[in-house]
């Protein structure tokens, strides 16, 4: 199944999908009225882009930077070339101190690596302690935006949930009743857990820290109960200094959620007393983006999740409809970098309107990346056979102005006295939906010819 | 190609070369000649060169770039020569002035001289009020190519960006009312291959703004680029809605709303 046949699955039942649109673009409106207020909002995004861009021009020095400080500060820092890698070090880490319960906060990397069925497949609980991940978690589904990752379910949805996997009351649908029997249930998780994953927002080449952000304080309670600390990190997450993050963490959760600030902002500068901190550095697949001009803006991206929000198709065909871990504009350029034929259909998953380089706070510029993987997949030979064999008879046809003229006269010809109902039933992806418009009987360069006869100038 | 050059004016404004696009060419003609008029009637001399076909965008937005370069080079030989460059479309402009340099490996300035009708009178000719009456309730879709590709006006994501040309001209004329819209720029669907391919979605799309046009009490739906109008104009009509479509140079030229 393609983006288009999820996405019209979505469609389908159109309260949830307006319900979804609606949801979302609220969330848009926040980060309007938020960034509104920043009257240097676009000197700020611009700022962003150029630090990010000059840190991947020279990330190995940053990352080699960032892992001698991190150890001074008694960090262990590994390198993971790929997602197994990043499994295998997670996994041994934990095997070697005899950890079987963890919890984790928020991290979309672990989601691509898969780390969660990894773990458990070797008898380790994970926990995800984000209250939208604990519930995608339960569901046993993965999450649908890469910040809201629960946004596409109803609160009542919820409740009926939680009422059967946590024996909370029946018809709980108030989000502060489920947000406590979340909690009540979470409670019990971290004390018991032997370690805390967490993902990083940013890493601090200068001074290697690490800082995390979250709004519910799991990352802090995850990382301050358990004695173990692992820090998994994107190596494309790093900032050179400290005074970086005062331009990021202005950009970050205004973009994301339209919050001035998340309500935990964490910095880790090595592990706490008695405690141990494991930061894993993972490439799969990075640094091939870097290594291409086309694509290697994507890199930036601080997983705002701003661009998913503005656009009209993911609001309207719901965040699992991508079947990506990153689903949404960002995530039609990072998919198909990972495979190309399993996620052919993402680039076109777009009406290339341009709202997604408006919102990005580091300023990616999606719209011609995605264009650039149109012509990848046409070139790849992986764009739809329809698609080419039609683009390229048009295209014949424009070529010249003659074969042009006569195509389009006999073509009106032809179709003039079909029957309305045999019309719409040729063009049926077109008017399925729509009426056709009306075929008028004379073109404008016809209607232009005999004006200038009448009126030879 | 010597069909393509320009006549050479006697007069004192810039000979314009007009740009007709392929859809607008068959599907609408009145919109081209609705901008023939407005220009003329603005004092421009006006050549339409026949050689003309399509600027490429379709095969550009599909993915296949060497049929769009070979259209790109086609199109610059054809109006390189004229000072401006003129057309109904902000889409098939933004596709020059936004992606013609990578796609031919260099600059060509016919681009930078290349224009949306509105933006041309109000860039080029300095006109800030247009003569004309136009007695209706019009809802104004933003086309995302002007509004992000040629920076027509702000668009509503952006901070501290002007307001919209297009809704300045249209506001000069007289008895004419501008309605307020819920989610004043968001996309139509129309997305060229898009409105086909992700015909689900793309329906979703339109059917949301003509609700929205709807709900501001508009009689008359108008834009820069008949593309999106035609999306808009199949969902209307087949939800039955009250609403008809006009290009912003239909509604310019003083042509009027057909009741419907």
């Amino acid at each position: 199944m393609s983006h288009v046949e999820r996405a019209a699955d979505f469609v389908a039942d159109a309260a949830r999908a307006h319900w979804h649109d609606q949801a979302l673009w609220f969330v848009r409106t926040r980060r309007d009225a938020r960034a509104q207020e920043v009257p240097e909002w676009e000197e700020l995004r611009e700022a962003a882009s150029r630090i990010k861009q000059n840190t991947l021009a020279r990330l190995g020095e940053h990352l080699e930077r960032f892992e001698e400080r991190a150890q001074q500060l008694g960090a262990r820092v590994h390198w993971a070339r790929d997602a197994a890698e990043h499994n295998a070090i997670v996994h041994a880490i934990l095997r070697e101190r005899e950890v079987t319960r963890v919890v984790k906060s928020k991290s979309m990397l672990t989601e691509e690596c898969g780390l969660n069925p990894f773990l458990e497949e070797r008898g380790i609980e994970v926990v995800d302690t984000d209250l939208g991940e604990y519930i995608v978690q339960l569901r046993e589904e993965p999450p649908s935006h890469i910040v809201l990752p629960a946004i596409h379910i109803r609160k009542e949805e919820v409740g009926e949930l939680f009422h059967e996997k946590l024996g909370s009351p029946v018809g709980l649908s108030d989000p502060t009743a489920l947000t406590e029997a979340a909690r009540h249930h979470l409670r019990a998780r971290f004390l018991a857990a032997g370690a805390g994953i967490t993902g990083v927002n940013f890493g601090i080449a200068e001074t290697g820290g690490i800082v995390v952000c979250t709004n519910e304080g799991n990352a802090d309670l995850g990382t301050s109960l358990p004695p173990l600390h692992i820090a998994c990190m994107g190596i494309e997450k790093l900032v050179p200094r400290a005074r970086d993050l005062a331009v990021f963490l202005r950009l970050l959760a205004r973009s994301a959620t339209g919050q001035a600030i998340t309500s935990y902002t964490s910095h880790f500068h090595g592990p706490r007393p008695g405690g141990e901190l494991h930061i894993v550095l993972v490439d799969n697949g990075r640094s091939e983006i870097l290594a291409s001009p086309e694509f290697r803006r994507s890199l930036l991206c601080i997983r705002c999740g701003a661009c998913m929000n503005t656009c009209p198709v993911y609001r309207r065909s719901g965040g699992h409809s991508y079947d990506a871990t990153v689903p949404g504009p960002i995530g039609s350029i990072l998919g198909p970098a990972r495979d190309a034929r399993r996620h052919s259909s993402l680039p076109y998953a777009c009406t290339l309107c341009g709202s997604c380089d408006d919102v990005c706070p580091v300023k990616i510029d999606l719209q011609s990346e995605l264009l650039a993987w149109r012509r990848e997949l046409v070139e790849r030979g992986l764009a739809s056979r329809w698609k080419r064999a039609l683009m390229g008879m048009a295209g014949l046809v424009m070529r010249h102005e003659r074969v042009y003229g006569l195509a389009t006269r006999l073509a009106r010809r032809l179709l003039a006295p079909l029957p309305r109902r045999l019309l719409q039933r040729i063009a049926a992806p077109w008017a399925r939906g729509r009426d056709l418009p009306e075929i008028p009987s004379e073109s404008f360069r016809e209607l232009y010819a005999r004006r200038r006869r009448r009126d030879p100038r | 190609m010597s069909e393509a050059r320009p006549r050479g004016g006697t007069r004192s404004a810039p000979p314009v070369g007009l740009f007709v696009p392929c859809y607008v060419d068959q599907l609408r003609p009145d919109v081209g000649l609705a901008t023939l008029e407005v220009l003329e009637a603005h004092g421009v001399q006006v050549d339409y060169p026949r050689a003309q076909t399509c600027c490429g965008q379709p095969w550009l937005n599909s993915g296949c770039t060497r049929d769009a370069a070979w259209l790109a080079r086609r199109f610059v030989e054809i109006f390189r020569d004229y000072e401006y460059v003129v057309a109904p479309s902000a889409s098939c402009v933004a596709t020059l002035r936004g992606h013609y340099t990578k796609l031919l490996g260099g600059s060509a300035d016919v681009c930078a001289r290349s224009f949306e009708l509105c933006e041309f009178l109000c860039d080029v000719l300095g006109v800030d009020r247009v003569e004309g009456r136009f007695a209706h309730r019009v809802g104004l879709h933003e086309s995302c190519h002007g509004l992000r590709g040629l920076r027509q006006g702000g668009a509503s994501e952006r901070v501290g960006e002007p307001g919209s040309k297009v809704r300045r001209l249209l506001a000069s004329l007289d008895a004419i009312e501008l309605t307020a819209l819920e989610r004043p720029d968001e996309c139509c669907g129309f997305g060229g291959v898009f409105a086909v391919e992700e015909e689900a979605v793309s329906c979703m799309m339109g059917l949301d703004r003509v609700r929205d046009h709807e709900r501001s009490g508009a009689d008359v739906v108008t834009s820069t680029d008949l593309s999106c109008l035609l999306h808009l104009e199949g969902l209307i009509r087949r939800n039955g809605a009250p609403l008809q479509v006009m290009h912003v140079a239909q509604i310019l030229a003083g042509r009027e709303a057909v009741a419907r």
